[in-house]
């Protein structure tokens, strides 16, 4: 009993020990020890070193996060490392952007004009084209699609830079690295991001009419009558609110993978592969989040509720 | 005479019972080291015994667990932000690979420590790029390059001088003959002694390079690896002069310097098989 119990110890010890490595819930039990006993014993630790992890992580994000928005406000970044910031994220991502945007309007216009002919509403199609762009699917899939193109890309090289000690010669220069490398591609982010989902929206929105006009043949007197007459101002402010929000998280999981990134080509990739999943999961719990704050808010501006139809 | 007077003065560097561990990973333990102003110090010891974790909680890179680092008499873990950038401008660090920003060009590596500081203008800067690149053996023509076109030994040579650009009374090299040939590291070696024949700068070298450690050092101090050391032992098994290295009576000491295997291929078997 007593062996059994020491090599439990050992076992629950040597675990504990391993708080860095992966999360495994696997149990090796030894013979010696009750099966049961051990079984929920290494359970527990399990989920201990999952949930200490988690709480560590969480914290050191926050004070990374913290201290971007400190160095923000104390000096500002020097413009020439603003500039290259906002060409990559604005100007380069353009093209792409924009595709996504038709593309979206376009599917929207297939996708909607089935069920809306069989209700005989054809020529609302503008509405519901242009509502769920500009509230939704606009900000969402402009922000997807530049947490895949800017946030990997900065993970990757300020990952880089982590293991080739670039950071660590910033910082032996005296260069703070987050007022340096963080704070001018957390601007770039978080101001391109909306500029570009106005893009976004907007060749949506010519996306959508010119399937609807060409191809479905919907008036473009209704199409656009219908348009003006359900989405409001307040749908276009709620998705760009939104994509604030959307930008600041890709730059802030992006650059914090980037710093934490592990030694050698694989850590490289797994930061930028780390980054767009925790982006694109912060993107989808911010929309929830966001979305229903501002319903929320909606209700209080304009007690009549919302309208679409 | 001036061996007296660097033992009489106040130590520049003070390293006082610092421990270092990364996670569960203990990598060092009780270090003292005191380093005079003008001394260069050589720092020896195999792969990953912590020279140069030592080297960077110096300047503050890494943070002591335990313990703590005097420089001029400051002590580094209680300095502020803005205090800690200061006070690096003093020092100089050669990278491993050079550190050198692949998004920058030769000469605006070189100049970053002078535009980080502000006031110079863009003239003064490029006389004193030059200058420096043509101290360390490198053309103007080099200026307009990106690391990534230069060869291992030219990288090593832009990040000396981008060290030494902005004149610091410490300079500190992290295994700078690593990967050279044999000539370019005597080149390294040659240009480590004219900096400080030249500036008259502290110097501390981190190297596993013998014939680096001999040239250059005017006081060698070895690391041993914690994992191999007996417990309570020291983990600095030799501090002396270049000259006292070759009586030395510690058997791993000799083992390192002559570059011996020994018996390691078979501890390092028996450790590995232990463990599988």
């Amino acid at each position: 009993m007593v062996a059994s119990r020491t090599k439990l110890r050992e076992q629950v010890i040597h675990r504990l020990g391993r708080l860095v490595s992966s999360p495994s819930l696997t149990t090796e039990t030894s013979p010696q020890v009750s099966p049961r006993l051990s079984r929920f014993t290494l359970w527990i630790v399990d989920w201990g070193r999952v949930t200490y992890q988690s709480v560590i992580a969480l914290g050191r994000f926050s004070l990374f996060a913290w201290s971007t928005f400190i160095w923000m406000f104390t000096r500002a970044p020097r413009r020439e490392t603003i500039w290259p910031n906002f060409y990559q994220v604005g100007v380069l991502s353009l093209p792409v952007v924009a595709l996504t945007g038709t593309f979206i309007g376009m599917v929207l216009a297939v996708q909607s004009y089935f069920q809306l002919r069989q209700l005989g509403l054809e020529t609302r199609l503008g509405a519901v084209i242009n509502m769920t762009l500009v509230r939704e699917l606009g900000p969402v899939l402009a922000a997807t699609m530049l947490a895949g193109r800017v946030g990997s890309a900065m993970a990757a090289e300020l990952g880089t830079m982590r293991v080739t000690e670039q950071i660590d010669a910033l910082s032996a220069m005296g260069a703070n690295p987050i007022r340096y490398l963080v704070v001018p591609r957390f601007l770039a982010c978080l101001l391109m991001i909306p500029t570009l989902t106005i893009m976004a929206d907007f060749m949506g929105v010519a996306g959508g009419y010119f399937y609807s006009y060409l191809i479905l043949n919907i008036d473009t007197h209704f199409y656009f009558y219908n348009s003006a007459q359900f989405v409001s101002w307040y749908d276009l402010f709620t998705g760009l609110f939104k994509s604030f929000f959307f930008g600041a998280a890709i730059a802030m999981v992006s650059c914090y993978q980037g710093f934490n990134c592990a030694p050698g080509a694989e850590g490289v990739g797994r930061a930028s592969t780390a980054s767009f999943v925790y982006s694109f999961v912060s993107i989808l719990i911010l929309d929830l989040g966001i979305g229903i704050f501002l319903d929320k808010l909606y209700v209080v501006f304009f007690p009549a509720g919302a309208k679409l139809f | 005479m001036i061996d007296e007077l660097i033992r009489e003065q106040e130590p520049l560097v003070s390293v006082e019972d610092i421990s270092v561990r990364f996670g569960n990973h203990r990598v060092l333990r009780d270090i003292s080291l005191k380093i005079p102003a003008g001394q260069t110090l050589v720092l020896i010891g195999e792969s990953g015994c912590g020279k140069t974790v030592l080297m960077k909680s110096i300047i503050g890179l890494v943070k002591p667990w335990q313990g703590r680092v005097l420089f001029d008499k400051k002590e580094m873990g209680e300095l502020n932000e803005r205090q800690i950038s200061q006070l690096r401008l003093r020092f100089g660090f050669v990278f491993q690979n050079a550190a050198l920003f692949d998004s920058m060009t030769v000469g605006q590596n070189v100049a970053f420590p002078l535009r980080q500081q502000g006031d110079y203008t863009q003239a003064e800067i490029r006389e004193e790029v030059l200058s420096r690149l043509s101290e360390v053996g490198l053309p103007d023509t080099s200026v307009g390059k990106k690391p990534a076109e230069l060869s291992g030994g030219m990288r090593k040579r832009v990040g000396l001088a981008r060290a030494l650009i902005m004149k610091p009374e410490i300079i500190m090299y992290d295994e700078p003959t690593t990967g050279l040939d044999p000539i370019m590291s005597d080149v390294i070696n040659e240009l480590i002694l004219r900096t400080r024949r030249r500036n008259a700068v502290t110097s501390i070298v981190v190297t596993h390079d013998m014939n680096t450690a001999r040239k250059v050092a005017d006081r060698i101090v070895m690391l041993y690896p914690l994992a191999r050391l007996q417990p309570g032992e020291s983990q600095i098994i030799f501090d002396g002069t270049p000259e006292d290295l070759d009586n030395v009576r510690d058997r791993r000491v000799r083992q390192f310097v002559n570059g011996e295997a020994g018996e390691r291929l078979m501890e390092l078997r028996a450790a590995s098989s232990a463990r599988g």
